[in-house]
């Protein structure tokens, strides 16, 4: 196990390399218009009187666009070295500061989301398998395919929009309810958004969980189990549930990444402070210091929570550290 | 004898050539909510291909059937007026027809960003888990790093950089899930890699392109239809999310996710216009979703249910067709071990 960790573990070194690598290459991509864009905006200024006029070639180099590739990419991976992530170019506010308000907005949807998806579909799935091809499997089958193919952002654009137009008072508020302000409205607030999001991934859940608890139930331990005379109850608690869960605990791992994508859109539509609405700002305003950063510790979060998994994983399944 | 050993040889190549409509008729005997999934599937290709039949507005040299703007009748709500069924929008051009061409658009973008996944993955999952060692070791760390990013967050990222447009949104679609979508492929491949043919075709000297391409992927074919016809929703969804915010196909061009977004600054006035375009995504996802699902159950044999199944009622129900079907086959079977005890 340990020889396998430390495997793990080292192979997260090139990877992050690799992810500074790919995010450097965007971020030269980039600087081209977002340079005429602030150009244009700080004459803009100018014309107000507010400050002076400046060239894109001031500009440049203020941002250090001028000096050669290598040195803007030592000092681009350098700035994370000193927790320093990136500088708005607009707003001049730095992303770790504006991490400290988002992070816990984004969080408390994602973590509320998976909670509201799993509740409701890894039972359901369960029971879908062990009464494969009955009525109660093809309903779960069909609910959990149709929540598959609704649209997310059309749901929730509906939620929004429809009780206004057709009883003009609306479910859930479009401003952000602070939870230190008032905590009811933030949750209930939070549970509308959640409930969208975990209905869309539970679809998947669903499916996931009966295709394995399927496979388990074909095994050879669980006949056993069968023909020693075990009830139905502990055949499908004790030996069947528990190998199900395994599997399905590392995929919906896998599913955290979604999650954030899926709060970007959410966030967007319910006007929520977060950090994928930060993002679709970022990206608007080809703010690109903050598009990479951004990327940057997000797909370092999600790397290490995949190697977590895996760990976890062969923790539990002594198979895969032998390989 | 000899003529129906000739019967059987004859028969044999027509079976293989058979595969399709074999399935088709084994998805009509079988998998009734996948036929509802085709049925849906089809009525998109139909309207895809025939929108400008279809469509009530016509094209005119000058504006296309989708951007006819009439000034005169804009947000009609749906079911008032003959001319436009289910309305108009903000400019006064006709839902329903934009309707139609948005289903051209998705049929388009689901099917080349498909194939491009496909064919994307299968490229760097069947050379990685072929040649292995050095290769396949670089090559994972890139596709490591690439699955670090949120799908979306990805699209997003890369739309922003190369503009909203058609072209842009299939290829970034198509190359992003292709290189996610290699990791499975390898570990297909990896499954197949150590059969004896492989090491008997590579003992008899056979190139490795070869090997590839006609003993790895016929191996492989079933599970890629299932990636396939599984990844279209998917694809579907994901354009018209990132069209909703404005970083998939651009404003005059009918996306349904498009037109989402546009509905929404109209709610009041036209609270329809939110409403059609969602109701086309779901229906077309769910239909491929349905006949995705069905498929995978036709083709993946570890699905299939029969002797493993756990439920005893089953088990009575199929040892009960075994026992019948070998009573039927006494009286040949006792012919065919008079027939050796002769010889």
């Amino acid at each position: 196990m340990r020889a396998y960790a430390i495997r793990r573990f080292l192979l997260i070194i090139p990877t992050v390399v690799i992810i500074t690598g790919l995010l450097f290459l965007v971020l030269r991509l980039i600087p081209g218009d977002v340079v005429t864009m602030i150009a244009a905006s700080r004459t803009w200024q100018q014309e107000l009187g507010t400050t002076e006029a400046v060239s894109t070639d001031e500009i440049r180099h203020a941002f250090g666009l001028d000096k050669p590739w290598y040195i803007q990419y030592r000092d681009w991976v350098g700035g994370f070295f000193k927790g320093d992530f990136g500088t708005s170019l607009w707003t001049g506010v730095t992303l770790t500061d504006e991490l400290k308000t988002r992070l816990p907005v984004t969080l408390e949807l994602s973590v509320m989301s998976l909670i509201i998806g799993l509740v409701s579909s890894v039972p359901l799935g369960i029971y879908s398998a062990i009464r494969q091809d009955t009525l109660l499997d093809y309903t779960g089958r069909t609910i959990s395919i149709f929540l598959l193919a609704v649209p997310n952002f059309w749901i929730a654009t509906a939620v929004v929009a429809y009780p206004v137009v057709f009883w003009h008072r609306s479910i859930v508020p479009i401003e952000y309810i602070a939870f230190a302000k008032n905590p009811l409205g933030n949750l209930w607030q939070f549970f509308v958004i959640s409930f969208i999001m975990g209905a869309f991934t539970s679809g998947g859940t669903v499916r996931i969980t009966r295709t394995m608890m399927l496979e388990v139930l074909r095994q050879d331990y669980i006949r056993t189990a069968w023909s020693k005379g075990l009830s139905e109850k502990l055949v499908v608690f004790r030996h069947a549930v528990k190998n199900t869960l395994i599997p399905v605990v590392t995929i919906i791992g896998g599913m955290i990444p979604g999650l954030f994508g899926g709060a970007v859109i959410m966030e967007q539509i319910f006007n929520l402070p977060g950090l994928g609405r930060y993002f679709l700002t970022a990206v608007t305003q080809r703010d690109y210091l903050i598009i990479s950063g951004w990327n940057f510790l997000m797909s370092v979060f999600i790397l290490i929570f995949i190697v977590l998994t895996d760990l976890a994983y062969a923790y539990v399944d002594p198979r895969i550290r032998y390989k | 004898m000899s003529t129906a050993q000739a019967t059987n040889a004859t028969k044999k190549p027509a079976k293989r050539l058979n595969f399709f409509t074999d399935l088709i008729k084994r998805l009509f005997k079988e998998k009734v909510m996948g036929v509802i999934g085709l049925v849906l599937v089809v009525l998109l290709f139909f309207v895809g291909i025939f929108a400008p039949l279809l469509s009530p507005e016509k094209s005119t040299t000058t504006t296309s059937a989708w951007n006819i703007a009439h000034q005169e009748s804009r947000f009609l709500a749906p079911f008032t007026n003959s001319k436009f069924i289910l309305g108009t929008d903000q400019l006064g051009r006709d839902v329903f027809s934009r309707l139609i061409y948005g289903a051209r658009l998705s049929m388009y973008v689901a099917v080349v960003a498909t194939s491009m996944q496909i064919v994307l993955s299968l490229v760097i999952g069947v050379a990685c888990a072929y040649f292995g060692g050095w290769f396949d070791l670089i090559i994972q760390r890139f596709v490591d790093a690439w699955i670090c990013f949120p799908y979306l967050v990805i699209l997003i990222t890369i739309m922003s950089i190369v503009g909203p447009g058609v072209v842009q949104i299939v290829v970034v679609l198509g190359v992003s899930s292709g290189i996610g979508g290699s990791r499975f492929m390898r570990s297909l491949v990896f499954g197949i890699r150590e059969n004896q043919y492989i090491y008997a075709s590579q003992a008899v000297g056979a190139r490795s392109g070869h090997i590839m391409w006609r003993h790895i992927l016929p191996n492989i074919m079933p599970v890629v239809i299932i990636i396939f016809s599984g990844s279209m929703g998917g694809m579907i969804l994901a354009e018209a999310s990132l069209s909703f915010l404005g970083l998939g196909i651009p404003a005059p061009f009918p996306s349904w996710g498009g037109m989402i977004n546009d509905g929404r600054t109209y709610m009041l006035l036209a609270p329809g216009l939110i409403f059609w375009p969602g109701v086309a995504l779901t229906l077309v996802v769910f239909g491929i979703n349905m006949f995705g699902d069905a498929l995978r159950d036709l083709l993946d044999p570890r699905l299939r249910g029969g002797l493993g199944s756990y439920r005893l009622d089953k088990g009575e129900a199929i040892a009960k067709k075994l026992r019948a079907q070998l009573e039927a086959a006494k009286p040949r079977l006792e012919q065919d071990i008079a027939g050796l005890n002769k010889k």
